[in-house]
């Protein structure tokens, strides 16, 4: 799960991370207040979206940039304006762009030095790591590849937490003398909401000190572990629907796991390896999958039916593949299942499906019974050529 | 021989009363497996369809059972307590069926259960099963949730993090007349307790199996480690596939682990790296078996 920019400093005010002094505003009256209430002469006001590539963006109503300087209440109004219930275009968001349906009215710092800090999981360690670069506000992934010798790794045990030698190590590799102590507390800090808040990975970039020696982070990306949503109902909260495919939303509801791709196969599988496994098969028989989709290990005839309107209500999709490996699933539900969405959604597109396993020959007999134009399957392979024929 | 469990193993159901639990203890002693006890707070002294004692802690349950393995299926909230609980009262092989557990837990577990006896496989994974030598491989040892019925007792290894895609390779296997020694889901978490390395170790060690099916998928780099160990070390044919080819880069694909993450995550670079080590990659996941036939000589 993602968060917008306004959120994580809610975050990080609450973990007392340093960051400027900033407010959300939904209207250009409140962005106004909200500058008001800074009082101070540089601000800066940033359209709240979930991509990257604000700054170089450009609304479709022909104003450019997503996030702007200012230098007045007034001013911070008339640009807030300008965004506010526009759709910004990034190189992140697609040609669709995304409304902004708020913006950020924030303190602007005169900057000295830009530093790269975020704390991840480490898949192979097991441990979470911290990574920090001299080289903050540029592309990290750019500078890992260039100068290797830029950036440190710093592990830390789990069970021991964050160390002080660690902290004092991290300041040195970054050239910190008196704002040390500052980069130390946030560091810590920040190591605390990580672990607290069950995060996968913060970063930010940059961490900046300014002019006057003060420490701040700037902007931060924050992802949490969807598994671990269940005991941060505040963090829960800060999910924007909004942001997210309208069809993932739905496929959530019903516990499904739905992924929309651009082909025009749509396919219904059991098991997330199997489910990429089908979208493999598709492509190597020359046809192009149009979502991954796990209705999981024991779905129910409600869970397939619901999965069956999902996948048709992507509008590229032109033909189905259904791929079971009832292994204890009993194929004769997900064969009710087809049928009754099948039906109900006046089907006109071809069907493939291919059952195995549980049941199977009650499965199998309910489709045949049906009086649905299905075309039977013998194994993946097979399924795979059929759907690629059908939609060719 | 087979690796980790054999039709003598003893096995232990943390959370034989809820729902999921219960079905697939009942599938498992149905099976043949030795299902000895169940652990279930609160619920001591009760038996589980009639036959199954079950007890409060997996202490007591261990004293008074021998059990050896235990089978997780309790809800994620309480799943890193449960294993912490199987391995404090020395259960050799916890296997971890629950989906779900936060990654935060998972890091804990895993470095606590660091120089302790217990193998943790899972957890969010089908389990294992040695197929037994009755009808439709009954007989055999089935931990966690895998269809019995689709094993034949055999010679080929099968290690993967997909449970489908485990069933897939078994059912090819079976179906051209090929049995398995042991079948592994460690599972489709970014952390575990087991991973692909370590299975293809004790298969090598094993006299039993002659042949291994190594399944992957994007996300990580533990079918690549296991992959240049095999080379080195692994004297028998392994066949390999690696899902999610068609995965976009960022996308969490239903398993929490399986994300393309860098270059080296993407399943044309892991498929190119097993083949380098001399794995025989399947094309496509319906050839798997006939893949591993083929750089086998059967």
């Amino acid at each position: 799960m993602n968060i917008h920019e306004y959120q994580a400093k809610e975050l990080f005010d609450r973990f007392s991370v340093p960051s400027p002094k900033g407010k959300a505003a939904s209207t250009p009256k409140e962005a106004y207040d909200a500058a008001k209430w800074l009082a101070v002469n540089h601000l800066v006001v940033k359209a709240q979206v979930h991509a990257g590539g604000r700054g170089k963006g450009v609304f479709k109503n022909g104003f450019k940039g997503g996030v702007h300087l200012v230098e007045s209440p007034e001013a911070a109004r008339e640009i807030a304006a300008s965004m506010l219930g526009e759709t910004l275009v990034t190189k992140q968001t697609g040609e669709a762009g995304r409304l902004v349906r708020k913006v950020m009215i924030a303190e602007s710092v005169t900057i000295q030095r830009e530093l790269y800090l975020a704390i991840l999981m480490d898949r192979q360690s097991c441990m979470p790591v911290i990574i920090v670069s001299t080289e903050g506000g540029m592309d990290i992934e750019e500078v890992a590849e260039k100068t290797p010798e830029k950036i440190l790794r710093e592990f830390v045990n789990p069970l021991a937490g964050l160390q002080a030698y660690q902290v004092r190590k991290i300041c040195q590799a970054l050239g910190l003398q008196t704002t040390a102590r500052q980069f130390g507390r946030l560091l810590h800090s920040l190591y605390k909401l990580f672990i607290d808040c069950d995060c996968s990975m913060v970063e930010i970039n940059p961490v900046v000190v300014t002019t006057d020696d003060h420490v701040y982070a700037l902007d931060a990306k924050f992802n949490f572990d969807d598994n671990a949503l269940y005991r941060h109902p505040e963090i829960q909260a800060m999910r924007d629907k909004e942001e997210e495919d309208p069809r993932e939303v739905a496929a959530a509801e019903y516990d499904l796991n739905y992924i929309g791709l651009d082909g025009n196969i749509a396919c219904l599988v059991n098991g997330a390896g199997l489910a990429m496994a089908t979208m493999d098969i598709i492509k190597h028989h020359g046809g192009d999958p149009a979502n991954f989709l796990d209705v999981g290990g024991g779905a129910s005839k409600e869970q397939v039916a619901a999965a069956f309107k999902i996948i048709l209500g992507d509008k590229a999709v032109q033909g189905i593949f259904i791929n079971i490996f009832g292994g204890i699933m009993d194929c004769n539900i997900v064969a009710e299942g087809v049928v009754a969405a099948a039906k109900e959604t006046g089907l006109s597109l071809p069907l493939v499906v291919r059952l195995e396993g549980n049941n199977v020959e009650a499965g199998k007999a309910t489709l045949a019974a049906s009086g649905l134009n299905i075309v039977a399957a013998d194994g993946m392979d097979d399924g795979a050529k059929k759907i690629v024929a059908a939609v060719a | 021989m087979s690796i980790l469990i054999d039709e003598n193993t003893k096995v232990l159901v943390q959370g034989i009363t809820g729902s999921f639990g219960a079905r697939h203890a009942k599938l498992s002693l149905e099976y043949g497996t030795k299902i000895v006890g169940g652990v279930t707070p609160a619920k001591g002294g009760q038996f589980f369809e009639n036959v199954v004692p079950i007890f409060d802690t997996v202490g007591e349950a261990v004293k008074e059972t021998g059990a050896t393995a235990s089978a997780i299926f309790v809800p994620p909230a309480f799943a890193a307590d449960a294993i912490l609980e199987a391995a404090d009262a020395g259960v050799e092989l916890i296997v971890c069926i629950t989906e779900g557990i936060p990654v935060m837990d998972m890091m804990r577990v895993k470095a606590m259960l660091k120089g302790s006896k217990s193998r943790l496989v899972g957890p969010n994974c089908p389990g294992l099963v040695t197929p037994g030598l009755g009808e439709k491989s009954h007989g055999g040892c089935r931990i966690g949730i895998a269809p019995g019925y689709i094993h034949k007792r055999g010679n080929v290894g099968v290690v993967s993090r997909s449970g489908t895609l485990t069933y897939e390779a078994v059912w090819q296997l079976t179906q051209l007349g090929y049995g398995q020694s042991t079948c592994v889901g460690i599972g489709g978490d970014p952390i575990n307790g087991t991973n692909h390395q370590e299975v293809l170790e004790m298969f090598n060690n094993d006299p039993e199996t002659e042949a291994i099916i190594l399944i992957g998928e994007i996300g990580g780099n533990a079918e690549v480690e296991a992959a240049r160990w095999a080379k080195d070390h692994c004297k028998k044919p392994i066949a390999g596939f690696i899902a999610g080819a068609t995965a976009p880069p960022g996308r969490r694909m239903g398993h929490a682990g399986a994300i393309v993450g860098g270059d080296e995550d993407t399943a044309q670079a892991k498929k190119k790296i097993l083949a380098e080590c001399g794995i025989a990659v399947a094309e496509t996941p319906s050839v798997m078996a006939k893949t591993l036939l083929e750089r086998w000589g059967k």
